[in-house]
C-alpha cells in the first residue's frame, strides 16, 4: 500500500516568486520523514507540492519532478485529483466539515469516489475510526456534528478521514501546533502505528517531535531575507540530531537561531 | 491626549493603572454607554411598536369589512365586496399570489445559486467584479420597468413557449390549456423570478464567498474535483445563508405589486393551470382596484392586505426554524 517518493530539482514558484530551490529528496516507503526549519523556509510549501495542493493558489506552479514509484505525479496527463485520492493530508487546523456528522466527516472521501453499501461503509467508519484511535470516544455519538469534538479529537478525526480512503501516503502539516500536549501525544503514538502501513510526510516546528517520531529528517532553511527556502540536509533522524553535517542544522537544533 | 488616555476611555476593562483614580470616576465613557445603550433600546422598541401598529391598523379595518361579508371569505372565489349583498373571498388572491411566487423560487432560486456559485468560486477576477456589479444593477431597477418589460415584451415573446409547453407537457394538469397564450401565472412567475435573482445572487455569493479557505482545502485534500468541494464544503457551509436569501426572496415576490399586476390577467378563479388566462394576487389587486373601491371595498382589500402581512410572517418563521434546525452543525462550527 505504502510508496516511495523521489522528488528531483524541485523549485516552487508562487507567481514570479522563487519559495523553494532545487529540492531533491528520496522518501522510503513505511517510514516517517520529518521537516523541519525556520518559519518561512518553504517547508510547508514543500509539503504541499508532494499532493499537488500548492497549485491551487492563483499562479502558484512547480518545476522538477516528484515521483510516487516512479510515476511522475506532475506529468501531464496526469489529474491532480486522482493525486489526491492517492496521497493523502493533515493539516495544521483541524478542518472537519462542520456541516458533517462524525460519520459523515469519516466517508467524506470515499463517497467522492462512488456510491458505496451502507455496510460497506459502516465496516469502513469503524476501521478509521479505530486506526486513529478515536472510535471509543465518538462510537455512541458518530450521528453528532464533528466540530463539536474537542481540538484533539478533531484532528484525529481529520485523519480518520485521511485514511478512509486508503491513500499511499499521508502528509501531515504541523498536526499537533493547534493541540495540547496530551492530544499531540495521542496523535504522535498514532503516527506511530500509521507508518506500518503508510509513508508519512510530516511538517512540524516542535523539534522534539520530530526526533521523538520521525525515522529521517529534513532541515529546510532560507539562505537569507526573501531568498528561496532550501533543503540544507536530509539524514537519519539519529544522525540529525546528534551529529549533522551542516553547521546551520546544528545551530536550529540546539536553538542558536529559528 | 496621548494614546494609552485614549485608550482608558474606551472602557475595556484592561485600565492602564497609573491613570486609576481618573479612569475609574463616571466619566465621559459610562456616560456614551449609557446613551448608545438607550438608543439601541429604543430603536428595538420603535421597531416592534411600527410592526404592532401595522397589525393593529390590519386588523382594525379588516374585521369590519370581513363582518359584512355574505360569502365565506376564505373560500369564496369572487371579489364583490361593494355589491349588495357584498360578497368577496381571499381564496383566488391568495392562490395566485403563492403560485407566482413559488414558480418565482422554482426558477430564480436555481439560477441565482449558480450566478453566485459563479461569481464566488469559478469567474475569473475581472469577470466576477463585473458579473456582481450587473447583479447590483439587476436589484436597482424599479419594479415598475419589469413590469412594463414583462407586459410589452415577455407576454408576446413568451407565447410560443407557453404552447410548446402545453403541447410536451399537456399531460402534466398544470400545463393544461384553452389553447391561448398570453398574460398568466406563468409569465407572472417569469418576471417574479426575474426579480427575486439579484437578492438571491447577492447573498449567496456573500456567504459562498465566507467558505472558510481551509474546507475547502479539505475537501480539494481528498480528492474532490471543483464541482464536489461545491458540493462537499461550499454549499453546504451556505446552507442557512441561501435559505435566507430564498426567504428574503419569497417575501419579495409575494408582496410584489405593479410589476404583478402589468402581467397577471387579475381573474377570480383558483387554478392550478399556470399556462391559463387566470391569475390574480393580494398585491395587484390592491394596487388595481383600490382607488374605485367603496368603503367596505376598501375594508375588504386591506383584509386581503392582512392575509398578505401573515403569509410573509409565516414565511419567515418557517425558514427560521428550518435554519435553526441545523444550528447544530454550524455553531459549532466557529
Amino acid at each position: 500500500m505504502a510508496k516511495r517518493i523521489d522528488v528531483s530539482g524541485l523549485n516552487v514558484f508562487y507567481s514570479k516568486f522563487l519559495a523553494v530551490q532545487d529540492v531533491s529528496i528520496a522518501i522510503e516507503p513505511r517510514t516517517v520523514t520529518a521537516l523541519i526549519g525556520p518559519s518561512g523556509c518553504g517547508k510547508s510549501t514543500f509539503l504541499r507540492t508532494l499532493n499537488r495542493m500548492h497549485e491551487v493558489i492563483p499562479r502558484a506552479r512547480v518545476e522538477g519532478k516528484v515521483m510516487l514509484d516512479g510515476e511522475d505525479i506532475y506529468a501531464a496527463d496526469v489529474d491532480p485529483v486522482n493525486v489526491r485520492r492517492t496521497i493523502g493530508m493533515v493539516f495544521q487546523k483541524p478542518n472537519p466539515f462542520p456541516t458533517m456528522s462524525i460519520y459523515d466527516n469519516v466517508v467524506a472521501g470515499l463517497r467522492l469516489q462512488r456510491r458505496w453499501k451502507e455496510a460497506e461503509l459502516d465496516t469502513i467508519v469503524e476501521r478509521s475510526l479505530r486506526s486513529a484511535n478515536l472510535w471509543a470516544e465518538v462510537e455512541d455519538r458518530l450521528g453528532k456534528p464533528g466540530a463539536g469534538l474537542s481540538g484533539g479529537q478533531q484532528q484525529r478525526l481529520c485523519i480518520a478521514r485521511a485514511i478512509a480512503v486508503e491513500p499511499q501516503v499521508l502528509l501531515m502539516d504541523e498536526p499537533c501546533s493547534a493541540l495540547d500536549p496530551i492530544s499531540t501525544l495521542a496523535i504522535e503514538d498514532l503516527i506511530g502505528e500509521l507508518k506500518e502501513r503508510y509513508t508519512i510526510v510530516i511538517v512540524t516546528h516542535n523539534m522534539q517531535q520530530a526526533a521523538r517520531v520521525s525515522d529521517r529528517t529534513g532541515f529546510f532553511n532560507l539562505a537569507g531575507v526573501g531568498q528561496p527556502g532550501r533543503l540544507i540536509e536530509y539524514d537519519d533522524t539519529e544522525r540529525i540530531f546528534t551529529n549533522p553535517n551542516e553547521k546551520k542544522t546544528e545551530e536550529y537544533i540546539t536553538g542558536r537561531f529559528g | 491626549m496621548d494614546d494609552d488616555e485614549r485608550r482608558d476611555t474606551i472602557g475595556t476593562g484592561h485600565v492602564a493603572p497609573r491613570r486609576s483614580a481618573s479612569s475609574l470616576a463616571v466619566g465621559r465613557s459610562s456616560r456614551g454607554d449609557v446613551i448608545f445603550r438607550q438608543l439601541a433600546r429604543g430603536s428595538g422598541i420603535l421597531l416592534l411598536l411600527i410592526i404592532i401598529a401595522i397589525a393593529a391598523f390590519l386588523v382594525s379595518k379588516a374585521v369590519p369589512a370581513i363582518a359584512k361579508d355574505k360569502s365565506n371569505f376564505l373560500t369564496f372565489t369572487g371579489w364583490d365586496p361593494d355589491g349588495n349583498p357584498p360578497k368577496f373571498g381571499i381564496a383566488p388572491l391568495a392562490a395566485g399570489t403563492l403560485i407566482t411566487s413559488a414558480l418565482a423560487l422554482i426558477m430564480g432560486v436555481p439560477v441565482a445559486v449558480g450566478v453566485a456559485l459563479f461569481i464566488s468560486h469559478y469567474a475569473p477576477r475581472r469577470m466576477a467584479q463585473l458579473l456582481g456589479a450587473m447583479v447590483d444593477l439587476l436589484a436597482a431597477v424599479p419594479s415598475i420597468v419589469y413590469g412594463l418589460f414583462g407586459l410589452i415584451y415577455l407576454v408576446p415573446a413568451m407565447a410560443k413557449f407557453q404552447g410548446l409547453l402545453h403541447k410536451y407537457f399537456g399531460f402534466i394538469p398544470i400545463f393544461s390549456s384553452t389553447g391561448f397564450y398570453t398574460k398568466s401565472l406563468l409569465v407572472a412567475g417569469v418576471v417574479l423570478a426575474i426579480m427575486i435573482l439579484p437578492i438571491v445572487a447577492a447573498i449567496s455569493r456573500e456567504v459562498f464567498l465566507q467558505t472558510p479557505r481551509e474546507h475547502v482545502e479539505a475537501a480539494l485534500a481528498l480528492g474532490a474535483t471543483k464541482w464536489e468541494v461545491m458540493r462537499t464544503a461550499v454549499i453546504p457551509y451556505g446552507r442557512p445563508g441561501i435559505i435566507s436569501a430564498t426567504v428574503l426572496g419569497f417575501g419579495r415576490a409575494l408582496g410584489e405589486t405593479i410589476a404583478v399586476a402589468l402581467v397577471l390577467p387579475i381573474t377570480f378563479k383558483v387554478t392550478l393551470k399556470i399556462l391559463d388566462i387566470q391569475g390574480n394576487s393580494i398585491a395587484a389587486e390592491i394596487a388595481v382596484y383600490y382607488g374605485d373601491a367603496g368603503k367596505v371595498g376598501r375594508g375588504a382589500l386591506i383584509a386581503a392586505g392582512l392575509v398578505l402581512f401573515a403569509m410573509t410572517l409565516l414565511v419567515n418563521l418557517i425558514a427560521r426554524a428550518i435554519v435553526a434546525r441545523r444550528r447544530d452543525f454550524r455553531a459549532a462550527a466557529a
